[in-house]
């Protein structure tokens, strides 16, 4: 007996062990940046590795919204991704109920589709949206990125929504009726209660697909005053010399909304996750 | 039209407008650009010019080499993200563990962060002189400094471990949901009948697992083929001098970069058409999604 306590204890200690060993190299780039962000401004490029630095202060904080266009890079990203998060929402739950609800012509056309899109490379989206962005001269305008953004995120959303909906079971729906509910007041004062979650998910999944993207917002704005906060990040960050602690400062400041949203809803997006994809 | 059938089409009109909007639009006018010569100089008077971009993106050989690329960069980053997702997983849920919460909490980070800002945040720790990386090398390893962002294989590895980082979250909590529908009593008539730890993960954990990881795994080979984010953030853009592209950072570059629209066009359908062999190939296989419709 003593000989498996003593190999019980062994086993522990060595998860233990492997368990901070993976959650160091997690945070150290977290704390890195926090290290960073925290230097004063002419111990920027030090070659120390403390956390804490020293003479540690909160300059570049304030740098970042006094001198910087920081603030406006906030306000940008803010909206376009709340405007992309509500149209989304409403597409993708009105979409998907119609998916999950209906019998028409071209229902598993769309369904396969939707699955097809997931395995589109990005360009294939992004150049055909682009060239109808410039022929409707809608480069360097909010509504140009909240179009490609609402797009390549919708199928996902619709996907997800369609599967949540299929859990509930349709003789809700039938009971209401036979109660006097018209079929649009079953819809939202049955159905769409009960799918808040899958709701709940789509406006993250939405939200987060505009906050902090680089790659469309860099072809499509190129005007300084619509910049997002990811184009003014890299803008930073090319300049590591002078402005890493701007950058530091500022990658934090965008990634505690999201990390908290995520940490906050990654319950039900696991569980959306494995609804939508597998069965429910 | 009655109300019922006014109620169908309100609902339905969202779905067909994204069909046409999303999926067949960009799908059909990709194609059309893909047999035309359209380019910066030439966005208003382009033409059809048959099969004209497809030869010149087969006989290319900078196609082949970025392709293989693509494919060491899926393999290579998907297989740790499922060993160590799976691996973490199986520590995390050992019954006797204690702070499982904070473990679990802190190590989902870096799903959890905006992947823009991980891209950014490791090129600048891979930074020859000032990024922690080799800091961390030269002061407690004793070797030299790594020059990770100026030569091809260097940076490639950097895009790499960046991306090994940020995507085994993912595997982990899908397996460490799998783990959880185990039944404890298999593990039990296990012990009861002598099984080492050996026979129990080969017996019981492993089929367990197994259907729960292979949809993840097929959507983490299409996530990680496709992710454009971190090898174009990581290397800025392919550097040193297009030495660190795959695929879809390729064909970016030629979209955007190039304006050789065109060409950018038949390449992409190229990507698609390798995507979507890949793609049944792991669906049938998997059978991840067939009680989807």
């Amino acid at each position: 007996m003593d000989k498996n306590r003593a190999k019980k204890i062994l086993v522990d200690a060595l998860i233990y062990v492997f368990l901070i060993v993976f959650t160091l190299v997690v945070i150290y780039p977290i704390l890195n940046v926090i290290s960073i962000s925290l230097r004063p401004a002419d111990k920027l490029l030090s070659t120390s590795l403390r956390i804490v630095p020293e003479n540690a202060s909160l300059n570049s904080y304030v740098q970042l919204f006094t001198r910087t266009p920081f603030l406006r890079w906030l306000l940008n990203s803010t909206l376009i991704s709340a405007v992309v998060m509500l149209t989304g929402v409403t597409l993708a739950s009105t979409a998907g109920y119609a998916l999950s609800r209906f019998r028409f012509l071209g229902k598993k056309a769309v369904m396969i589709g939707i699955l097809i899109t997931q395995m589109f490379p990005a360009t294939m989206l992004l150049l055909p949206l682009y060239i109808m962005l410039i022929k409707l001269h809608l480069l360097n305008s909010y509504l140009g990125v909240i179009i490609i953004y609402t797009s390549t995120a919708l199928p996902f959303c619709v996907w997800q929504m369609k599967g949540y909906y299929d859990t509930i079971p349709v003789s809700l729906e039938e009971a209401a009726m036979i109660d006097g509910c018209n079929q649009f007041q079953a819809f939202y004062k049955v159905v769409f209660p009960l799918a808040l979650p899958a709701l709940v998910i789509t406006a993250l999944f939405s939200f987060m697909s505009a906050w902090a993207e680089y790659v469309v917002a860099a072809q499509v704005l190129q005007e300084p005053e619509l910049y997002t906060l990811a184009i003014g990040l890299k803008q930073f960050e090319s300049s590591m010399a002078t402005e890493w602690g701007l950058y530091a400062a500022g990658s934090l400041i965008v990634s505690i909304p999201a990390v908290l949203l995520f940490l906050f809803l990654s319950r039900y997006l696991i569980s959306g996750l494995t609804l939508g994809s597998v069965k429910g | 039209m009655n109300r019922k059938n006014l109620f169908i089409l309100v609902f339905l009109l969202p779905a067909i407008l994204i069909m046409f909007g999303v999926i067949v639009y960009p799908f059909i006018y990709n194609i059309i650009l893909s047999f035309s010569n359209m380019s910066l100089r030439h966005f208003r008077d382009w033409r059809i010019v048959g099969l004209r971009q497809y030869v010149k993106v087969f006989s290319e050989n900078t196609f082949y080499v970025v392709f293989l690329k693509t494919l060491i960069w899926t393999f290579v980053n998907v297989t740790f993200h499922v060993v160590i997702g799976v691996f973490l997983a199986l520590l995390l849920n050992r019954k006797s563990l204690k702070f499982k919460p904070v473990f679990r909490t802190l190590l989902i980070l870096p799903w959890a962060i905006p992947q823009v800002i991980t891209a950014l945040t490791w090129r600048s720790m891979f930074n020859y002189e000032y990024g922690a990386i080799n800091i961390f090398i030269a002061k407690y390893l004793n070797m030299s400094p790594v020059e990770w962002l100026l030569r091809p294989f260097e940076a490639f590895t950097a895009c790499i471990i960046t991306n090994i980082w940020l995507g085994f979250p993912f595997m982990m909590v899908v397996a460490l949901g799998g783990l959880q529908s185990i039944p404890n009593e298999l593990y039990e008539a296990a012990d009861i009948d002598g099984a080492s730890a050996w026979q129990k993960f080969k017996n019981i954990t492993v089929p367990f697992l197994r259907p729960v990881m292979a949809p993840a795994i097929t959507l983490g080979i299409i996530w990680t083929f496709n992710n454009l984010n971190i090898v174009w953030l990581v290397s800025n853009g392919g550097e040193p001098s297009d030495q660190t592209h795959i695929l879809v950072s390729y064909v970016y570059k030629a979209a955007f970069n190039l304006y050789r629209y065109g060409y950018a066009a038949a390449l992409s359908v190229v990507i698609f058409f390798i995507l979507l062999v890949i793609g049944i190939y792991f669906l049938k296989k998997t059978r991840a999604v067939e009680s989807v419709y």
